[in-house]
């Protein structure tokens, strides 16, 4: 498996499943003349909230990052492990759970309404932004806390005996390095951004390019305009990829960040209340949203309708699916070249990639005959290169250990790998199929493309019967779908862990 | 007997010459940290190649054999054994790399009740001390039946009772099987105890192997200043 001809056709299948769907993006798209306001309208406001949603992340993460690094308190790993959870939590889910907070008729406007203030109306730019924040705060914390927790424990000693100002020489120059990176990481991922937009956005003040792209679709189908929005949208992931690739920290998923480093600063009460009340409302933030798709998805539960069950399997079969599929690809890439073609997937979008397969597939097939295997291989695409991120280091370790041991046993080939590196791999493999198969199993984006009635996910499923104002079917499906997420990465997951010997 | 013939090898600023041949059934290689002791055994096993000159075992060449078609086997410093698996699948990869048969099992059992582990078939690494994980690996070199045994200090985290029980072993596995040893240690009462011959490394350098009790009782300028002011054995 690790011969060459092997990795190198691995990396040609992927290439080729990234740039021949562009291609036919770059072939059927025509120049930029042909697009109207509206979809100028549409590029200005992918920039702007992606930049505002950014910024808010990364500020709102300092006082809470702060507070959590130096902070113990009952509670406080469980916390930063919950930090972990948006990156596989169904965007459809968290949306329901944000509109039993902030929407029409959630809790803030059950409280404040009363008292004579302004009801809050989270649909449009504002419910963008909010969501988007709601899913990249806990990034953003997690990227700033790695760097706190990078200072070494010596110069906070240092500071101490010095009584010099702990912000000033040791966090502040740490926060100027991480912050540029965390800000343009967040901004790539909400430039593109589908499902919130689709969710909460539209209409001329807030649709984004991907929402354009679909809307050419759905409403218009007009293939060339979505051809050309869906360059549109290639260039600015390129573009924003390019710079990320140059300032993006790495994120370490979160090993070891339930630490804590002995710190002599901010003992004033002042400084305990601060943290206090940020750790509260950051926990309330994401916990509020989480705990409502619970409360109110159990009466619904019980009478969902049987086109919910369905989808529910179709999407249970797609994450398998989409997990074997990645990790096929992933071991024979698991090297810097292969590391690299993985990447060219990220910068182009899901939603870019939907549009080049459409494009392709429309002549032979009936679209929505094709709406899962696309689905798969889009997920799987979009999955590899965090898989890749998170097997590199267990590999680099195992050859490290046991390259000599396993030479002189004359171990090479299928047989190496049967015998010394998959064992040796088995929580990092775990660990990387339980995220792709919730990300596959929660993913909203190209099946909105492809699909019709008979063949829609459990995401889409929920969305359309939000549109349709079932809301406690809705409320329901979205439980069980979290139930999906999670029990599908706690599995794998685990099954990585159990008896592992390392 | 080995013989490195007019061996260079040049890693950056590191260098290594030697020219010599070992034919003591035990040779231990003694000399600074950072000599080049290891490096000599990992150009003997083939994980390292020389820049110049040629490797042989018996007048044949073996330079450009991989390590595993070498007639060699190695004990490194750590990581002498897979912790994923158990002690008899470890131990079986010295003959397969399938399941063993009944011929196989055999030996491998005989293997076992060598080293004195007979009964920790099934168990992990993990559940080993350090003394019995050094017996399974060397009941894996008997299965491996090579000529040479390279030792680059694996019993070096033991104490120090159990790694003079662990060099008795190997001296006693190296009288009744005729195999060669070449050991590094860093510690001449490991050569005292069981190397007839020893070779010092230093500078880059490896010299001509001598008796082991004369060349501690009367040690060259090179080798007194390692050893310093302790009296030799």
């Amino acid at each position: 498996m690790a011969s060459r001809a092997v990795s190198v056709s691995a990396a040609l299948v992927v290439a080729g499943m990234v740039l021949v769907p562009v291609t036919a993006v770059l072939w059927r798209g025509g120049g930029f003349g042909g697009l109207g306001p509206a979809d100028w309208a549409a590029l200005r406001f992918t920039l702007w909230q992606a930049a505002l949603s950014a910024l808010l992340s990364v500020v709102l993460a300092i006082p809470v990052a702060r507070a959590l690094a130096r902070r113990a308190f009952p509670g406080r790993s469980a916390l930063i492990a919950l930090m972990g959870a948006p990156f596989i939590l169904p965007v459809i889910v968290a949306i329901l759970g944000l509109l039993s907070v902030f929407g029409g008729k959630g809790v803030i406007n059950q409280l404040i309404v009363p008292l004579g203030l302004t009801r809050l109306d989270i649909y449009g730019y504002h419910g963008v932004i909010l969501a988007h924040v709601f899913f990249n705060l806990p990034l953003a914390v997690r990227l700033l806390l790695q760097g706190w927790l990078s200072i070494p424990a010596e110069r906070f000693r240092l500071a101490a005996t010095l009584n010099a100002p702990v912000w000033q020489v040791l966090e502040w120059p740490m926060l100027r390095r991480l912050c540029p990176g965390a800000f343009v990481v967040i901004f790539v991922i909400c430039l593109g951004s589908f499902a919130v937009a689709l969710t909460l956005g539209g209409g001329p003040r807030a649709t984004t390019v991907e929402l354009a792209i679909y809307q050419a679709f759905r409403f218009d189908f007009d293939l060339g305009k979505a051809a050309t929005l869906a360059m549109m949208q290639l260039l600015l992931g390129l573009a924003a990829g390019l710079v990320a690739l140059r300032l993006a920290p790495r994120d370490g998923f979160g090993a070891g960040l339930d630490r804590q480093v002995a710190r002599w600063d901010g003992i004033s009460r002042s400084a305990k209340v601060a943290d206090t009340v940020w750790i509260t409302l950051a926990a309330g933030f994401l916990l509020l949203p989480l705990a409502s798709v619970a409360w109110a998805g159990v009466p619904g539960l019980f009478t969902l309708p049987p086109e919910v069950w369905l989808a529910a399997g179709r999407s249970v079969l797609l994450a398998l699916g989409a997990t074997a599929l990645t990790l096929t690809l992933a071991l024979p890439l698991l090297s810097r070249a292969g590391e690299a073609a993985a990447l060219l997937g990220v910068s182009v979008s899901g939603l870019v990639l939907g549009t080049g397969f459409f494009l392709l597939l429309q002549p032979f097939v009936r679209p929505a005959s094709v709406a899962l295997v696309v689905t798969m291989l889009v997920n799987a695409l979009m999955a590899l290169p965090f898989v890749l991120r998170i097997l590199r280091p267990g590999l680099d370790g195992a050859k490290a250990d046991f390259a000599r041991l396993s030479a002189s046993l004359g171990l090479s080939g299928w047989a190496l790998w049967r015998i010394v590196y998959l064992p040796r791999l088995r929580r990092p493999l775990g660990f990387a199929a339980g995220l792709t198969a919730a990300l596959s199993m929660g993913d909203l984006g190209v099946i909105t493309l492809f699909a019709d009635g008979d063949t829609a996910t459990l995401p889409l499923q929920i969305y359309r019967l939000m549109g349709s104002y079932q809301m406690e079917s809705a409320r329901g499906a979205a439980l069980l779908l979290l139930a999906l997420s999670l029990g599908a990465f706690w599995l794998f997951d685990k099954g990585g862990r159990v008896n592992a010997d390392t | 007997m080995l013989t490195l013939d007019q061996i260079t090898l040049a890693q950056g600023p590191f260098s290594l010459a030697a020219d010599v041949s070992f034919n003591d059934p035990i040779t231990a290689l003694i000399g600074p940290s950072g000599a080049g002791k290891s490096t000599l055994l990992n150009l003997i096993a083939g994980f390292v190649a020389p820049s110049q000159g040629r490797v042989l075992w018996n007048g044949r060449d073996i330079s450009k054999l991989p390590p595993s078609q070498r007639p060699v086997s190695m004990l490194f410093q750590d990581n002498n054994l897979f912790p994923h698996l158990a002690v008899w699948e470890n131990l079986a990869l010295a003959l397969t790399h399938r399941r063993p048969n009944a011929k196989q099992s055999a030996q491998m059992k005989q293997a076992l009740s060598r080293v004195g582990l007979v009964g920790y078939e099934t168990r992990k690494p993990g559940a080993l001390s350090g003394g019995q994980q050094s017996r399974v690996a060397l009941a894996r070199v008997l299965l491996q039946a090579r000529p040479l045994m390279l030792l680059d200090e694996p019993f070096a985290a033991l104490g120090p009772a159990l790694k003079q029980e662990m060099l008795d072993l190997v001296a006693e596995i190296s009288a009744e099987t005729g195999m060669h040893v070449v050991m590094v240690s860093h510690d001449p009462q490991d050569a005292a105890r069981i190397a007839t011959g020893t070779a010092v490394v230093d500078e880059g350098r490896v010299s001509a192997p001598m008796p082991t009790r004369a060349l501690l009782e009367n040690p060259p300028a090179g080798l007194k200043a390692y050893l310093g002011a302790t009296q030799a054995p």
